[in-house]
């Protein structure tokens, strides 16, 4: 119903294609600062899944919660975390939305209710099944979204925090988003079963598969997670599958030894921006002359995010000791 | 003044912190049905029910990390580990998640968490079940380390740790659960970070926290019958510890021992070395002597275990080789 309602939604749709644009023009760019060296450590691009990110996104409440892994740029964005505050976190400025302690792994922002990027894969599973928690505890109604890469599916942390959300009902949504490789190794070379989502049937919660590429697909299904979280604190495993274009991080070649041109050539033919923007030429939503106007306005946010981010402070050498711990008010 | 055990003086804490704010809940193996596998939680099942006092699965990892969701977002978990040694499958969740969130999130999200249990030796449960880890948890920028050794501080530490808008580890000794001590009927707060001298003696200090401050008092007990008298410094905290404590005592008496219940190597009572040798250098009389675990795996028959364990002999020993005194 739900969904039915939002495709005849012209200016929803192009809010959609807004959110995708800017993850992937946004992270274009993250890949251009870092081959200039002004962005360091490991970087993780999202570029190909961000159907995913807006999809499921764009489904919630402000007051809901997000989680995720250090694959985080393109949800931090969706969120609303702003483009100049994720941008000078990446440069490591005092203006950034973790003040550069953090970098690309470790996007905070408790205005929007987004609770970090993460760095060990798996380690915010649990995190999110303790938020889950503590809204149950206090009777609410949010939910919160914990994404997380395929491989996780096979750490302890995973089955640990699945079932403790299924023993005791919680309002989780754990989004697998399965683009095939953790790092370089398949998931049929590191899963015993292939369809990841069975695996919530193991811990009596419901469970599905999406097409990752689709954003309206993922909206639909994971608008059904949210109404049983809402209503009755059912949690749910949603295994999306999705792909990425770049490699794992920066570090690694696009396509690497693990997996041919082809293969990526393949996927990009199933382009998730390309296919938004098909559907809504379709339609007679949007025109050609309107998606180089709104490819325009965003390279404008983008290039102020660049700028706003060269222009932000260095922390200063006092901020080292700052935030180990705060003062206890009580 | 009531005199209490150990274990009913940490009950008191978890009830009376748990009536002040109902932020916090309790969580862990056991805690709830079965009254808690040292009976620590005896009783708060039945007065604060399911919601506040959850039995968890046997799953360190994730019922840490639960606690730290659920702090992330305002409530005060108390996160029991049925014994520490349980703790290191959660070691991921204590040092990457609850030690790091506030400085990775630029002081954004801080913790107000408790993790809590018994650490160290009890008697004859041999390598999986015997280990102290203070100076493992106390490596860990982020996080606080309280390990109080007599009822009266248990009971204020924990209410501290409780009120603490930090991640703070409490170490309890399984040894020391039974052990009785003045307890007031009034509400009092140990506050965290603040050393506390046990006994006053001016020819040697022992500087020690936790399970082993028994040990140092029945040490200064049989030393003051040799007309030797110890100044006896407990920590209480670990982490943040309280320096200029050990600093003053050891420049008044000019010799110290310090007394552990870890390992040696990369122990507690090196960084107290270090802490000695920068501020009171010129005033030591003889080089400081550590006491502390053979440096093994804990071995279950009761010989070889007696003679892995830090205890009074060897405590005494010590102080007699700092004092130049033929044992």
């Amino acid at each position: 119903m739900a969904a039915k309602k939002t495709r005849s939604d012209a200016a929803l749709h192009k809010e959609l294609l807004r959110s995708m644009l800017l993850q992937r023009r946004f992270e274009e760019k993250v890949a251009e600062g870092y081959a200039l060296g002004k962005i360091g450590g490991f970087c993780h691009l999202y570029i190909g899944q961000e159907a995913t990110g807006t999809g499921v996104i764009s489904m919630l409440r402000d007051d809901d919660y997000v989680i995720t892994t250090y694959r985080d740029h393109g949800q931090a964005l969706a969120r609303g975390v702003t483009p100049r505050s994720v941008m000078a976190e990446l440069f490591g400025r005092l203006d950034g939305c973790s003040r550069g302690k953090g970098g690309s792994m470790h996007l905070f922002d408790r205005h929007v209710n987004f609770l970090g990027g993460h760095g060990i894969v798996g380690g915010h599973i649990p995190i999110a099944t303790g938020v889950g928690f503590a809204i149950k505890y206090r009777g609410g109604d949010q939910v919160i979204v914990c994404f997380m890469g395929e491989a996780a599916v096979n750490n302890g942390a995973f089955h640990e925090s699945l079932n403790m959300a299924g023993l005791w009902k919680l309002p989780v949504i754990f989004v697998i988003e399965n683009n095939k490789y953790g790092m370089g190794t398949a998931i049929e070379r590191a899963s015993s079963i292939k369809d990841l989502y069975r695996r919530g049937d193991t811990y009596s919660m419901p469970n599905g598969e999406v097409d990752g590429q689709d954003v309206f697909a993922v909206r639909e299904a994971i608008a059904k997670a949210i109404e049983r979280a809402r209503a009755d604190y059912v949690p749910t495993l949603l295994e999306v599958k999705t792909y990425r274009y770049t490699g794992h991080s920066m570090s690694d070649a696009v396509s690497g030894t693990y997996r041919t041109k082809e293969e990526l050539e393949e996927y990009r033919k199933r382009d998730p921006i390309n296919l938004l923007e098909a559907k809504m030429k379709e339609a007679g939503e949007i025109t050609g002359d309107q998606i180089a106007a709104l490819e325009k306005e965003i390279g404008a946010v983008v290039q102020d995010a660049w700028d706003f981010a060269e222009q932000s402070p260095e922390a200063p050498i006092e901020a080292l000791y700052e935030d180990v711990l705060v003062e206890t008010s009580t | 003044m009531p005199v209490i055990t150990y274990r009913d003086a940490l009950n008191q804490a978890l009830r009376e912190e748990m009536h002040r704010d109902d932020r916090v809940f309790l969580m862990g193996e056991e805690v709830g049905v079965y009254n808690g596998a040292y009976k620590v939680s005896k009783g708060l099942l039945e007065e604060f029910g399911e919601m506040r006092v959850v039995d968890t699965p046997i799953t360190e990892l994730g019922f840490a990390g639960v606690g730290v969701g659920a702090a992330m977002v305002g409530l005060r978990p108390i996160v029991e580990f049925m014994t520490w040694n349980f703790a290191l499958l959660a070691m991921d969740q204590i040092v990457n998640s609850a030690a790091k969130m506030l400085y990775t999130s630029g002081g954004q999200f801080n913790l107000p968490m408790v993790f809590r249990g018994p650490n160290g030796a009890a008697l004859q449960l041999s390598a999986q079940h015997s280990q102290a880890w203070e100076s493992w948890l106390a490596h860990i920028p982020g996080l606080k380390v309280v390990s109080p050794g007599t009822p009266y501080d248990a009971k204020g530490l924990l209410k501290s740790a409780i009120r603490d808008d930090n991640p703070v580890i409490v170490l309890e000794g399984e040894m020391l659960y039974n052990t009785k001590g003045e307890v007031p009927d009034q509400e009092f707060v140990v506050p965290l970070g603040v050393a506390e001298l046990k006994r006053e003696g001016d020819h040697c200090s022992i500087i020690t926290s936790g399970k082993m401050v028994l040990v140092a008092m029945q040490a200064a007990d049989q030393l003051a019958k040799e007309g030797i008298k110890i100044d006896v410094v407990d920590l209480r905290t670990i982490r943040p510890m309280d320096v200029k404590a050990i600093t003053t005592s050891v420049r008044k008496t000019n010799r110290a021992v310090v007394l552990e219940e870890g390992w040696e190597t990369c122990g507690i009572g090196a960084q107290m070395v270090d802490y000695i040798q920068r501020d009171c250098f010129d005033y030591l009389d003889s080089p400081v002597v550590r006491v502390h675990q053979a440096d093994v795996p804990m071995p279950y028959a009761k010989g070889l275990e007696r003679a892995a364990k830090p205890d009074l002999a060897k405590t005494i020993a010590a102080v007699k080789r700092v004092m130049y005194i033929e044992a």
